[in-house]
């Protein structure tokens, strides 16, 4: 847009968003340092077979895979709960719940669907 | 006219409209629009994890991810995505300090990161359809490819914009429009990094697990 | 085929001559039909040289209103489309009984019902609604417009070009044959190789962009640009059913996007999703077309739920019964959307456990509905009710859909869907609430917003005789398909053995007939008003005496909508500025900031269809072409940095003074 912006809207709180990022060298720092962690650990965790076994090591680097998607959340796509007035932490959470929703939902379908409907040959199916 | 119906005391009559000021709200969605489309991007990925988590061990007597993934590839090129997501945010800093230049290097910088992600999934994909595990072979193998290829595409798209919007800040400068542009290339960018993670996670890592 | 030099495949991909139907009968007389109508429509809009009225105040407009026009008219005309398609099907199975195989032989049958059920729902009820929503939401929100309005382009464009793809496969090759969700493996290379599957896949794909860009924008103008004052409980509800709508159409349309995406790639690449070997699960499809697939049924219906409120209020003359419990209805039913989408597949053996949860959270969702239905009946309840149209519509919605949502719950539960799954019951249900709900909504709206957007009421007369006629003949053409359901009859079928069971589907054609004739009613009810439309002016804009802020504007509205921003301090906004002496300014206005009409939105759609038209007859240069046409167009489209300008103060001084004399006249 071209011309000054004149903000003195009566619901002006969903303004001044715009123009500045609201980043921090800082903020973007931490960020990338945590990131870096987050991501090595998991990646250590199953090539150096660490934990010894499957299960664990997959419940773990899930929960540090939740734990990075957060962080990169706040230092890199500066979520919090008061831009756009609150509208984008409302729309992320209930994008979470649908994702959370088809993504569980799904697989306990077709779990269910697959061993009451397909047989299969053993080496095919090792869950 | 209808409204002449129950006239009350003036003193009553409150303001029904604003007189001073234009309600002015060009580009003042933007960001929240944009995000929204993210929000659809996200289903369009949730769809792609979900195939992937049904179908992921359909190995139809072929390969697995055992056989086939490369953590040491993955690692590197997680890395470069990474090292992307960081450059990208100098960026910004630049734009919120409206150095032109700081501006360009750091996003050619991020460019390179991507171009350089890029190779190496195409160097992947290329070796392992060298093997024979094509997308075709088992509906494992057509889910991997098509998750990890769609986050491909996205990153593809997103240096394209980024060569774009390159010109564009050169043409007219940091103004308005094109700082709200790179804002949302910035949001884009590292939402990609955000499927990154639970693609390494749940595709590459868990895909080695026994 | 062999005949076919090789440098025909090349550039024709698998065109070929043969792929023109003209050995079909009805399809030769449709396209000669159609062609006639277009050569002629054509004619008459060169001779009254209106092409560049239509491309610059129409075509290339990025008016809300006049984008939610074009989506009406678009809704009505593929309305006739599918609903002959219904005819034909009626006509056939009334007739093709033992000896008589009737005049549709399969393989056109099954394109039959594919297409219609496809136009009906993508092109039809979504058109419909959009436009709605389109029109009146920015209006309602005193907004001057919404918020990407040339993205708004761009979505009705996108959704024209599904609609031109199926129009297409009509004379050009064939439509799929696989009923409106396409199953795999049906649907996959194996089964249907021929175009009609693609032309469906490739229709329904520009379609969905258009619609999800389309449900962002519409969230971020309710989010964004509501007036000053009008906070999310001062809403009025159908803004509020918009918004929820949306937010559907948003986190559903992209999992129909992604599903589709996979079984293009079964059928192009040779991938293995959806096929039977080599891992792959038909299931997976079914169980991800439905995540989109229930949603859906609300988008349809929840705006519809906003437009009876409306007219709830307006026509008893008083406030909406228990609008917060309205508000939280709506919300919670498109929570609860997500969490019922197996119960379209309870046969495919999911097991008790899956079974109950789904049928439980189906039988939940009847309870936000039903909460809503006593609120409309309280809202009636010692109102000094209006028996016109629109209320006429609200009362036949209540009475049917209350049938349909109670026959809704006898499938939900599980046992009882084992016998009723896949049988005209389920057809007469789902028909019971669409027609019911979303069909009568719809008419509804129009009734109610058309003085709004032409300046005139629709004349009453026409309006009644339609209604009556789709009210009774929905009736009779849906009831005798219960009947059939229970006698154990399956949907999707083109000839039948038992000659007992010809006398219901006698019935229901006849019903179809009195549908027909609902509808012809209607376009005489269009055409007579414009006729009269002097008699039927209204120049209040006000003519229902509502309680919206729509009706504080002329009808139709200024290019601006509102010259001052309004300040909103209660719900029912304009009835309460009419309670408190509101008084029209009549001076001081300013410039209004307005975007600029742009033709982009339609070129790059009309490449993308041409695209999906190249990808459907594997014609590969023209595909790479065009979509590369489409990248470019985009980015071009990037670099016009020029997009808004400013309506002087004097023009609104001069359409403003236009209003003051004919209220003066009034």
């Amino acid at each position: 847009m071209s011309g000054p912006q004149n903000h003195s809207d009566a619901h002006g709180a969903d303004h001044g968003e715009h123009g500045a990022s609201h980043a921090t060298l800082r903020g973007y720092l931490t960020g990338f340092v945590l990131a870096a962690i987050l991501t090595a650990i998991p990646f250590w965790l199953v090539m150096a077979d660490v934990l010894g076994n499957a299960t664990t090591t997959a419940i773990v680097i899930m929960a540090f895979a939740a734990v990075q998607i957060v962080v990169h959340m706040i230092y890199f796509l500066h979520m919090n709960s008061r831009s756009e007035g609150g509208w984008t932490m409302m729309a992320l959470i209930f994008t979470i719940v649908i994702v959370a929703i088809a993504l569980s939902g799904s697989l306990w379908v077709m779990y269910h669907l697959n061993s009451n409907m397909m047989p299969m040959a053993p080496g095919d199916h090792p869950m | 006219m209808t409204t002449a119906t129950a006239q009350q005391d003036k003193a009553d009559v409150p303001v029904f409209h604003l007189t001073e000021d234009e309600h002015e709200h060009s580009g003042g969605s933007t960001m929240l629009g944009f995000w929204m489309y993210l929000m659809s991007d996200c289903l369009v990925f949730a769809v792609l994890f979900a195939t992937y988590g049904v179908l992921g061990r359909s190995y139809a007597a072929g390969p697995s991810g055992a056989d086939l993934f490369d953590l040491k590839l993955v690692a590197v090129n997680t890395t470069m995505l990474l090292f992307s997501s960081i450059t990208y945010g100098f960026a910004m800093l630049a734009m919120d300090k409206g150095r032109q230049a700081a501006v360009q290097g750091w996003l050619l910088v991020t460019g390179l990161f991507g171009l350089a992600f890029i190779g190496i999934e195409l160097y992947e994909f290329h070796h392992m359809i060298l093997e024979g595990a094509t997308p075709m072979r088992s509906a494992f193998l057509s889910s991997f490819f098509t998750l990890v290829g769609t986050h491909g595409l996205h990153v593809t798209f997103g240096l394209i914009w980024l060569t774009v919007l390159m010109v564009q800040v050169s043409q007219r400068g940091l103004i308005e429009a094109n700082r709200r542009r790179l804002m949302c290339l910035s949001m884009f960018w590292h939402f990609l990094d955000v499927v990154w993670i639970g693609v390494f996670t749940f595709v590459y890592l868990m895909g080695v697990l026994k | 085929m062999n005949s076919y030099p090789d440098w025909w495949k090349l550039v024709f991909g698998r065109f070929t001559l043969e792929a023109i139907p003209y050995h079909e009968p009805i399809l030769l007389a449709t396209f000669a039909a159609v062609a006639i109508g277009g050569l002629a429509l054509i004619a008459v809009i060169t001779r009254m040289k209106a092409w560049g009225y239509l491309w610059n105040e129409w075509f290339t407009s990025v008016d809300h209103k006049k984008i939610g026009i074009m989506y009406m008219v678009l809704g009505v005309v593929m309305l006739l489309r599918g609903f002959a398609d219904a005819l034909m099907m009626r006509g056939q199975q009334a007739i093709a009984f033992g000896a008589n195989e009737g005049y549709l032989p399969p393989h056109h049958y099954d394109q039959i019902f594919t297409a219609h059920g496809v136009i009906m729902i993508f092109f039809v009820a979504m058109p419909l609604v959009t436009g709605l929503m389109n029109y009146v939401v920015p209006l309602q929100i005193g907004a001057r417009d919404v918020a990407f309005p040339f993205l708004n382009n761009f979505s009705f464009w996108m959704t024209v070009g599904g609609v031109v793809l199926v129009m297409a496969s009509l004379f050009v090759g064939e439509f799929a044959k696989v009923g409106w969700l396409a199953y795999p493996p049906l649907s996959g290379a194996a089964y249907s190789p021929g175009v009609g599957m693609d032309y469906y896949l490739w229709a329904l794909q520009i379609a969905g962009v258009g619609t999800t860009l389309s449900g962002i924008n519409l969230i971020a103008t309710i989010v964004k640009m509501r007036a000053p004052g009008m906070d999310m409980m001062k809403m009025p509800v159908f803004t509020w059913t918009a918004l929820c709508t949306n937010v559907l159409i948003v986190a559903s349309f992209p999992v129909l996007a992604g599903t589709l995406a996979l079984l293009t790639l079964d059928r192009y690449v040779g991938t293995n999703f959806f096929t039977n070997d080599l891992g792959g699960n038909p299931m997976m499809y079914v169980n991800l077309i439905w995540i989109w697939g229930h949603p859906e049924v609300y988008i349809l219906i929840l705006p519809c739920f906003g437009i009876y409120s409306e007219i709830a209020s307006t026509f008893a003359g008083k406030r909406l019964f228990g609008y917060t419990s309205m508000v939280y209805a709506t919300v919670v039913i498109t929570i609860l959307s997500y969490l019922v989408w197996l119960h379209h597949f309870f046969t495919m053996g999911s097991g008790a456990s899956v079974n109950s949860f789904f049928g439980i959270t189906t039988m939940i969702i009847s309870i936000p509905t039903g909460a809503k239905i006593f609120n409309w009946l309280f809202t009636m309840y010692r109102g000094r009710i209006r028996f016109e149209l629109p209320m006429m519509w609200l009362i036949a919605f209540m009475l049917t859909f209350v049938i349909g949502g109670m026959t809704g719950v006898m499938l939900a539960v599980p046992p009882a869907d084992f016998i009723l799954h896949n049988s005209l019951f389920l057809i007469a249900h789902f028909h019971n609430v669409i027609i019911g709900g979303v069909v009568f909504g719809a008419f509804a709206g129009i009734t109610y917003w058309f003085p709004k957007a032409f300046g005139f009421k629709l004349d009453p007369f026409w309006g009644k005789l339609s209604f009556w006629f789709w009210v009774i003949g929905f009736y009779v053409a849906f009831m005798p398909l219960y009947v059939l359901g229970l006698m154990g009859v399956t949907r999707r079928l083109n000839h039948f053995e038992d000659p007992s069971l010809q006398i219901w589907f006698v019935i229901a054609a006849f019903g179809a007939v009195l549908i027909a004739l609902g509808i012809l009613c209607f376009l005489i009810q269009i055409a007579v008003s414009i006729q009269h439309r002097d008699r039927l002016r209204d120049v209040t804009g006000d003519p229902w005496d509502g309680r919206t802020l729509e009706w504080s504007t002329s009808s139709p509205p200024p290019a601006y909508n509102f010259a001052f921003t309004p300040v909103i301090h209660d719900h029912d906004t304009w009835a309460d500025m009419k309670k408190r002496g509101y008084q029209r300014p009549l001076d001081g206005f300013r410039p209004i900031h307005m975007p600029k009409n742009t033709g982009a939105g339609l070129i790059i759609s009309a490449f993308a269809t041409i695209c999906g038209f190249a990808l459907v007859w594997y014609v590969w240069w023209l595909a790479a072409l065009s979509f590369a046409a489409v990248i470019v167009m985009a980015i071009a489209h990037t670099f016009n940095y020029d997009r808004d300008f400013h309506i002087p103060a004097e023009t609104v001084l001069r359409e403003e003074d236009l209003r003051t004399e004919q209220l003066a006249r009034a």
